[in-house]
C-alpha cells in the first residue's frame, strides 16, 4: 500500500526528514511514535503536500503509484486523508457543504457520478449518530466554535463520509477526554479493513489501547530508528524516549 | 466642492481633489479634464414606455434582477413618467411598501445629476431595491434623501453595476427620527472611478442604524465606500459590515466614521471592515475613524486586510477540492457574511446570486 524509501524532506530550508523508510501494507495499521521534533507532523503532510515541505530525495508511493508529485486534491482523490492535529476553522461554509463538496470533488477526479443531496444526507446522518454528533452542528460553520474535542470528532467524521484508502491520523488523541476517545477510535477501528491502511501518529500510548496497531516504529531525529510490535509502544511509555535520543 | 456642483456649474475647480482629506483615494479633478455636457434627452434613444412609472419597460442592456409592484425607473437623469430630474418625495404605500428604483445610464460621452428623496411615514415598515447600472463612458452623480418618520423602518439594498469607464458619485443622507430603524447594504463591482457615500444623521433615541456593504473589484477598478454616521442623543445604535475583494490592479477604499457628540451617551456603535487582496497590483486603502465627545459609550471598530488562509486552503485541498475551488469557496464565505445579514429574502437571493457570478469572474 504505502510505500516510503529514503525520504528526505526540508522546512524553511532546515532538514526534517532525513532518510525515512516505511513500509505499511494494506490492511494493517502502524503507529509512529516519538519525541516532541522528531518530525512526525512534517512526515503527515509531506505526505500530503503542503506547501512549504520540500522533498529534496527519497519517494513515497501509493499502490505503486507516486504521490510527491501530485497536487494535495490529487492525492486526497487517490484515497490519502489526513485527520490534522489542529484542524482549521472554514467560517461561511457549513460543514455539511464543505464535505458534500469535497466528495464530489473527490467522485469526479476519479470520474465517479457525483452524490446526490438526499444520499449524502442519509449517509451523514447515520454517521453522525455512530460519532455521536449532534446534527445540527453540521450545519454549522465547519469547526468554528468547535471544542478541541469536537474538532477532532469532526476530523473522524469526515473521514467516515470521504471513505479513504489511506488514512494518516496525527495526534488525534491529543484535546480529547476519554468518553470521546472512545467514540473516536471505534470511528476510527470501524474503517479498518483489508484494503485499507493507517498511519497513526502519537506522542502517547494511550491511543494505542483504543486503535491497536500491527506494528509501532519510532521515529526520531527524522529517521525511523525501532520498529517493533505493539510491545515497543509500552516499553516507550515506561522507559521514554531518551534511549533514541532526543530530537536533532 | 462636490461633482454635483461642479456638473451643474461646469466650474472644474469644483471638482473633489486629493487635496480634500475626505476626497484623497477618490481623485475627480485630477481625472476629469472636462465636464461632459449634461444629457439632453431628444425623444430617441429610449423606448417612451420606459418614461411610465410601474410598467415594464427596460432599457437593453440591462434588466434589473429585483421586482416590486411599484418601480421607478430613472434613464439618463429622467425620472420616468414625469420627465424631471428633481421630482417630489417618493413615499412609501401602506398597503405596499416595497419600491423598486432602478437607475440606468446608456451611452456615453454625457453627464448627468439626480436628486431624489424617499419618505418613510410613521410607524411603516418598508423595503427599497435599489439597482444602479451603465454601460459607457459618462459622467454620474446621484443624489438620494431618505426620511425616516418615528418608528419607521426601512431596509435599503444597493446592487451597482457601472461601466467600467463611468466615473459615479452618488451620496445618500439619512435622517432617523426617534425609534426608526434602518438597514442598508451596498454591493458594488466598482467603475473607473466610483464613491458610494452614506451620510447618516443617527438621533440615538432607540433608533437603530445597520450599515453594511461590499465591493468586489477587478482590472483596474475602483471603488470608494465612505460611510458618516453622527449620533446625536442618546441611546442609539449603529452595526456596520464592510467586506471587500480585489484582485488585478483594482482599488477599494473604505472610510468608515462614527461621531458621537457629545451628550449621545449609551450609544453603542461598531464598525468593522475586511478585506482580501488576491493579487499583488490589488489595493486597499481603510480608515476606519471614531470620533467620541460623549462619556458612557460602547464603540468599536476592527479593520483586517490581508490574504486567503493559505492554511485554510490546504485544509480545503486535502479533503478533496482543487486550488481554485478552495479559494472560491473560502471567497465566497468571506463576502457571504454580509449577504446573510440582508433580512429581506428575495434581495438576499440577488445579492447571493450576483457574489456567485462576481466571484466566479473574478
Amino acid at each position: 500500500m504505502l510505500s516510503i524509501k529514503n525520504l528526505h524532506a526540508t522546512v524553511a530550508d532546515k532538514p526534517i526528514i532525513k532518510g525515512l523508510t516505511l513500509d505499511v501494507p494494506a490492511g494493517e495499521v502502524h503507529a509512529i511514535m516519538g519525541p516532541n521534533g522528531a518530525g512526525k507532523s512534517t512526515l503527515s503532510y509531506v505526505l500530503t503536500g503542503r506547501a512549504g515541505y520540500e522533498v529534496t530525495d527519497g519517494t513515497a508511493t501509493l499502490d505503486g503509484e507516486d504521490l510527491l508529485s501530485l497536487d494535495p486534491n490529487e492525492r486526497a482523490a487517490r484515497g490519502v486523508f489526513l485527520s490534522f492535529q489542529y484542524p482549521l476553522e472554514i467560517p461561511g461554509v457549513p460543514a455539511l457543504t464543505f464535505i458534500r463538496a469535497a466528495l464530489n470533488a473527490q467522485r469526479k477526479a476519479r470520474g465517479e457520478p457525483e452524490v446526490g443531496a438526499p444520499a449524502f444526507l442519509k449517509l451523514a446522518r447515520e454517521t453522525a449518530a455512530s460519532l455521536k454528533i449532534d446534527f445540527d452542528m453540521l450545519k454549522r460553520s465547519l469547526n468554528v466554535g468547535f471544542s478541541g474535542g469536537e474538532k477532532k470528532r469532526m476530523e473522524i467524521f469526515q473521514m467516515a463520509m470521504l471513505s479513504p484508502r489511506f488514512l494518516i491520523l496525527d495526534e488525534t488523541d491529543s484535546g480529547l477526554d476519554i468518553d470521546a476517545l472512545k467514540i473516536v477510535a471505534a470511528g476510527v477501528n470501524a474503517m479498518r479493513s483489508p484494503d485499507r491502511a493507517m498511519l497513526v501518529i502519537t506522542h502517547y500510548q494511550r491511543l494505542l489501547d483504543y486503535i491497536k496497531p500491527d506494528r509501532v516504529h519510532v521515529l526520531s531525529a527524522g529517521r525511523i530508528v525501532a520498529s517493533g510490535g505493539p510491545e515497543l509502544a509500552h516499553e516507550l511509555e515506561r522507559e521514554g524516549y531518551d534511549k533514541y535520543g532526543k530530537a536533532a | 466642492m462636490s461633482l454635483s456642483t461642479a456638473l451643474r456649474t461646469g466650474d472644474l475647480a469644483e471638482l473633489p481633489s486629493r487635496r480634500d482629506e475626505d476626497w484623497r483615494w477618490t481623485d475627480l479633478r485630477g481625472l476629469i479634464r472636462k465636464i461632459p455636457p449634461a444629457y439632453v434627452y431628444e425623444g430617441t434613444g429610449l423606448a417612451p414606455e420606459i418614461m411610465v412609472e410601474g410598467q415594464a419597460g427596460q432599457i437593453d442592456f440591462y434588466r434589473s434582477p429585483f421586482n416590486a409592484n411599484r418601480t421607478v425607473r430613472v434613464s439618463n437623469g429622467m425620472v420616468a413618467g414625469l420627465g424631471l430630474k428633481e421630482p417630489g418625495p417618493l413615499v412609501f404605500d401602506r398597503h405596499d411598501p416595497v419600491i423598486a428604483l432602478d437607475v440606468t445610464n446608456a451611452g456615453g460621452g454625457f453627464s448627468v445629476h439626480n436628486r431624489l428623496t424617499v419618505r418613510v411615514p410613521h410607524g411603516l415598515s418598508a423595503v427599497l431595491l435599489e439597482s444602479h447600472a451603465g454601460n459607457g463612458d459618462h459622467v454620474v452623480s446621484f443624489d438620494l434623501d431618505i426620511d425616516l418618520e418615528e418608528g419607521a423602518s426601512l431596509e435599503r439594498i444597493v446592487l451597482v453595476s457601472d461601466h467600467a469607464e463611468a466615473i459615479v458619485v452618488r451620496q445618500s443622507s439619512v435622517t432617523l427620527a426617534a425609534t426608526a430603524s434602518y438597514a442598508q447594504t451596498v454591493l458594488t463591482t466598482g467603475a473607473r472611478r466610483q464613491r458610494l457615500e452614506t451620510r447618516i444623521a443617527h438621533p440615538g433615541a432607540q433608533a437603530s442604524v445597520r450599515l453594511d456593504g461590499a465591493y468586489l473589484l477587478e482590472a483596474q477598478r475602483h471603488a470608494d465606500l465612505t460611510t458618516v454616521v453622527t449620533h446625536g442623543g442618546v441611546d442609539g445604535t449603529t452595526a456596520q459590515l464592510t467586506k471587500g475583494v480585489v484582485r488585478d490592479q483594482a482599488r477599494g477604499v473604505f472610510q468608515g466614521r462614527i461621531v458621537v457628540e457629545r451628550g449621545a451617551d449609551r450609544t453603542d456603535a461598531r464598525m468593522r471592515h475586511q478585506a482580501l487582496i488576491l493579487s499583488e497590483k490589488a489595493e486597499i486603502d481603510a480608515k476606519p475613524e471614531l470620533l467620541i465627545f460623549a462619556d458612557d459609550v460602547q464603540c468599536a471598530h476592527g479593520n483586517t486586510v490581508g490574504a486567503l488562509d493559505e492554511d485554510a486552503i490546504f485544509y480545503a485541498m486535502q479533503r478533496g477540492l482543487p486550488s481554485d475551488r478552495a479559494r472560491a469557496m473560502l471567497t465566497a464565505a468571506f463576502v457571504g457574511e454580509v449577504i446573510d445579514r440582508i433580512e429581506h429574502e428575495g434581495a438576499r437571493a440577488v445579492a447571493l446570486a450576483w457574489a456567485q457570478q462576481q466571484l466566479g469572474e473574478l
